[in-house]
């Protein structure tokens, strides 16, 4: 079987209501909301409040929450985890992500499905543990060594914490990949309105079990969509998993053929179904003159430029990056015709940048306005960045 | 590296004894002849069989390593995680699913050096996991480097003038970080390997056996030690039972006595049970106690 299969949300995990919640209140109860009954997690700022909100909402619904020695050990008990048959996740910053990335590959290679959700914050190293930044993006997409593909995410609002976690888990079960849930410390920390509706009217996407009994299921035997189906440990399978390349009885074999045919289908699965994966938001871009790319915490203050913007009769659209991985290659290059510059707007030096110049392929000028960390851009910074776009243009 | 075996002509091979455990559709192993990993796995599966486990309800998991092959070859759930994870992995495994058996089967230099911050954990938590060391001395799949448990004076490709290094005794490890069974044998005694393997098999918490293995390939040959043979006749006259000795005085010195016997062998509530005595205690009816997610599918 390979089409969803959905199910409304079980009501134990759904706190019902209206709420005024920070982004990682918000993203714990998304979470429960989607069926995550297993987070394994290590304290670090600013995502701590996740896993102290999961802690104690836990054994009040059945879950089960951890406290790991380190995040390499959580990033790979949420993996035990999952093929115990739980929906898993777990929760860090910039240097525990750092110390996750092997189990982001262990968790592509062995198709384990699972979240990760990365509180960004001001890096290199320890960084700005308690301020903002957008520079894990790359790292997010790169990590972990060998070639991959995953699913990551990008909330703009507490809100979006919530729904977004929905989407997260949805996406992780119908395509057996981790999914990055990219926050930042700004979202994480902010306290919105947030509306948990009722659990009929929430659709968790149910793990694609197999039907096949016994020695017959194959734990990589993918389907039409290039995806297989799961099981877990203590139903009569006897399968084998490995973090080495394997075949379709996930058995070790050790060739070039066998890494083709691999690394192939897991990076395919992820680039052939990218159109039902990405979602972006898209406004005013036609006849826009410069097109404002951001996402995350950013996008909100790149509203504010866009307005200013436009006071000065500037035609100004803008696009919000809700999937970050895979990007949208497509869009951008067929934008890339059509608009007159974009402007690429994070809290870093450069990354999802590097992306849509690579899409924009020279035909538009394709301008960086970057930012260290430690707060976000200022209005003004942004502005600037699209009167430059537009001269660019017109020059 | 391999042994091939060729097909005897006259007749189909008789089934292996341990044939319902392990994967004979992935046979020959990759392990040396004359490796002590072999018989620990068969001990292991006799040790299962003895314990009257559902097989179907037993899961393996392993590191990365010689040892780390171990779930690769055997018929049940099996795990073959990454480099010093798995007792970590175990512990995911074993929490979300409190029904199933989960044995961690991995090297020294897996459990011990990368790994051995979750070992110490896991023990200090006393959760509910069987962990098998096999101890050789040294880093074998990568071609006999230094282990935390390589003796001192005894060489290895990256202690090419002996190691000056102070090993970990790790009868006295898991002991004082809180295993409740602790046990240690070469591959020699393996009737006794077997009886010591089920009864940790079937002791609820952290149990803990070390078994003391032969690698002939890489530890014995950089240190003049003869075939694997010989590492069994060494077994054979230097080992020593001593039951209930204290694990302080069962540190391994290079070529001198190996202490073995049950260590330890004491209770203590696990992870699960203090998690539930406490969550009962403070929340009353409003706690919802974790099933695990063994449910229809």
């Amino acid at each position: 079987m390979s089409e969803p299969r959905f199910a409304p949300a079980d009501p134990k995990g759904v706190l019902t209501g209206t709420y005024f919640l920070d982004g990682d209140h918000a993203c714990c109860e998304g979470a429960l909301a989607a069926g995550c009954r297993f987070v394994a997690g290590y304290p670090i700022t600013p995502s701590t409040e996740v896993v102290e909100r999961f802690s104690a909402r836990a054994p009040r619904v059945g879950a089960m929450f951890i406290q790991m020695e380190d995040e390499l050990a959580s990033s790979i008990a949420i993996q035990g985890a999952v093929w115990g048959g739980a929906k898993a996740m777990t929760v860090t910053s910039g240097p525990g992500f750092s110390l996750m990335m092997e189990h982001i590959g262990l968790a592509v290679m062995t198709e384990t499905p699972c979240v990760f959700v990365n509180v960004q914050r001001g890096g290199p190293s320890t960084g700005l543990p308690t301020l903002t930044g957008q520079a894990d993006v790359m790292q997010a997409r790169w990590g972990s060594h060998g070639d991959y593909e995953i699913i990551a995410i990008s909330p703009d609002s507490p809100q979006e914490c919530f729904d977004l976690m929905l989407d997260a888990f949805n996406l992780s079960e119908r395509y057996r990949v981790p999914v990055m849930f990219m926050m930042d410390e700004c979202v994480g920390h902010m306290t919105e309105k947030v509306v948990i509706p009722p659990a009929s009217e929430i659709m968790v996407e149910e793990r694609h079990w197999t039907d096949k009994p016994g020695l017959d299921y194959l734990p990589f035997q993918a389907n039409a969509n290039l995806v297989p189906d799961m099981t877990r440990a203590g139903e009569g399978h006897r399968f084998h998993v490995t973090g080495l390349t394997h075949d379709e009885k996930g058995y070790p074999v050790i060739n070039a053929e066998a890494q083709e045919k691999l690394v192939r289908r897991l990076i395919d699965k992820i680039r052939l179904n990218a159109e039902d994966i990405i979602h972006i938001e898209e406004r005013d871009l036609a006849g826009a003159e410069v097109v404002v790319l951001s996402y995350g915490i950013t996008s909100r203050v790149a509203e504010r430029a866009i307005a200013m913007a436009r006071e000065q009769g500037v035609q100004v659209g803008a696009i919000r990056l809700v999937t970050l991985w895979p990007f949208p290659e497509r869009r951008i290059r067929e934008l890339a015709g059509q608009v007159g510059s974009f402007v690429v707007a994070e809290i870093n030096y450069g990354q999802m940048f590097y992306e849509v110049e690579r899409c924009a392929a020279g035909k538009v000028p394709v301008l960086l306005a970057p930012h260290g960390g430690g707060t976000v851009h200022s209005p003004e910074q942004i502005l600037e960045k699209i009167m430059e776009a537009r001269a660019c243009r017109q020059s | 590296m391999s042994t091939v075996l060729k097909p005897r002509p006259d007749a189909a091979p008789p089934e292996h004894p341990m044939e319902s455990i392990l994967r004979m559709d992935r046979m020959p192993h990759i392990w040396c002849p004359s490796c002590g990993i072999g018989t620990a796995v068969n001990c292991f599966a006799s040790a299962v069989r003895k314990a009257e486990f559902d097989l179907d309800k037993v899961s393996i998991v392993s590191g990365i390593g010689c040892t780390g092959r171990v779930a690769g070859y055997l018929r049940l759930d099996s795990f073959h995680t990454t480099h010093g994870r798995p007792i970590a992995f175990a512990t995911g495994l074993k929490l979300a699913r409190p029904d199933l058996k989960v044995v961690v089967f991995s090297g020294d230099g897996d459990l011990m050096a990368i790994g051995g911050n979750h070992f110490i954990h896991a023990a200090r938590r006393n959760q509910d996991l069987t962990i098998i060391c096999v101890n050789n001395f040294n880093y074998a799949m990568t071609g006999g480097q230094l282990a935390p448990t390589t003796p001192v004076t005894a060489r290895a490709s990256t202690a090419p003038y002996g190691n000056y290094d102070a090993p970990f005794n790790l009868p006295f490890l898991a002991e004082s970080c809180g295993a409740v069974y602790v046990a240690r044998w070469t591959v020699l005694h393996f009737r006794r390997l077997i009886q010591s393997m089920t009864k940790a098999l079937t002791k609820p918490g952290f149990t803990f056996i070390e078994v003391i293995a032969p690698c002939a390939t890489l530890y014995a040959r950089k240190n003049k030690l003869g075939d694997g043979r010989d590492l069994l006749r060494f077994y054979q006259e230097q080992s020593e039972v001593r039951h209930g000795a204290s694990t302080k005085d069962v540190d391994i010195d290079f070529q001198k006595k190996i202490i073995c016997g049950e260590f330890v062998d004491r209770e203590r509530p696990t992870f699960l049970e203090r998690m539930n005595g406490m969550y009962k205690a403070r929340l009353g009816d409003d706690y919802a106690e974790y099933g695990g997610c063994c449910g229809e599918v």
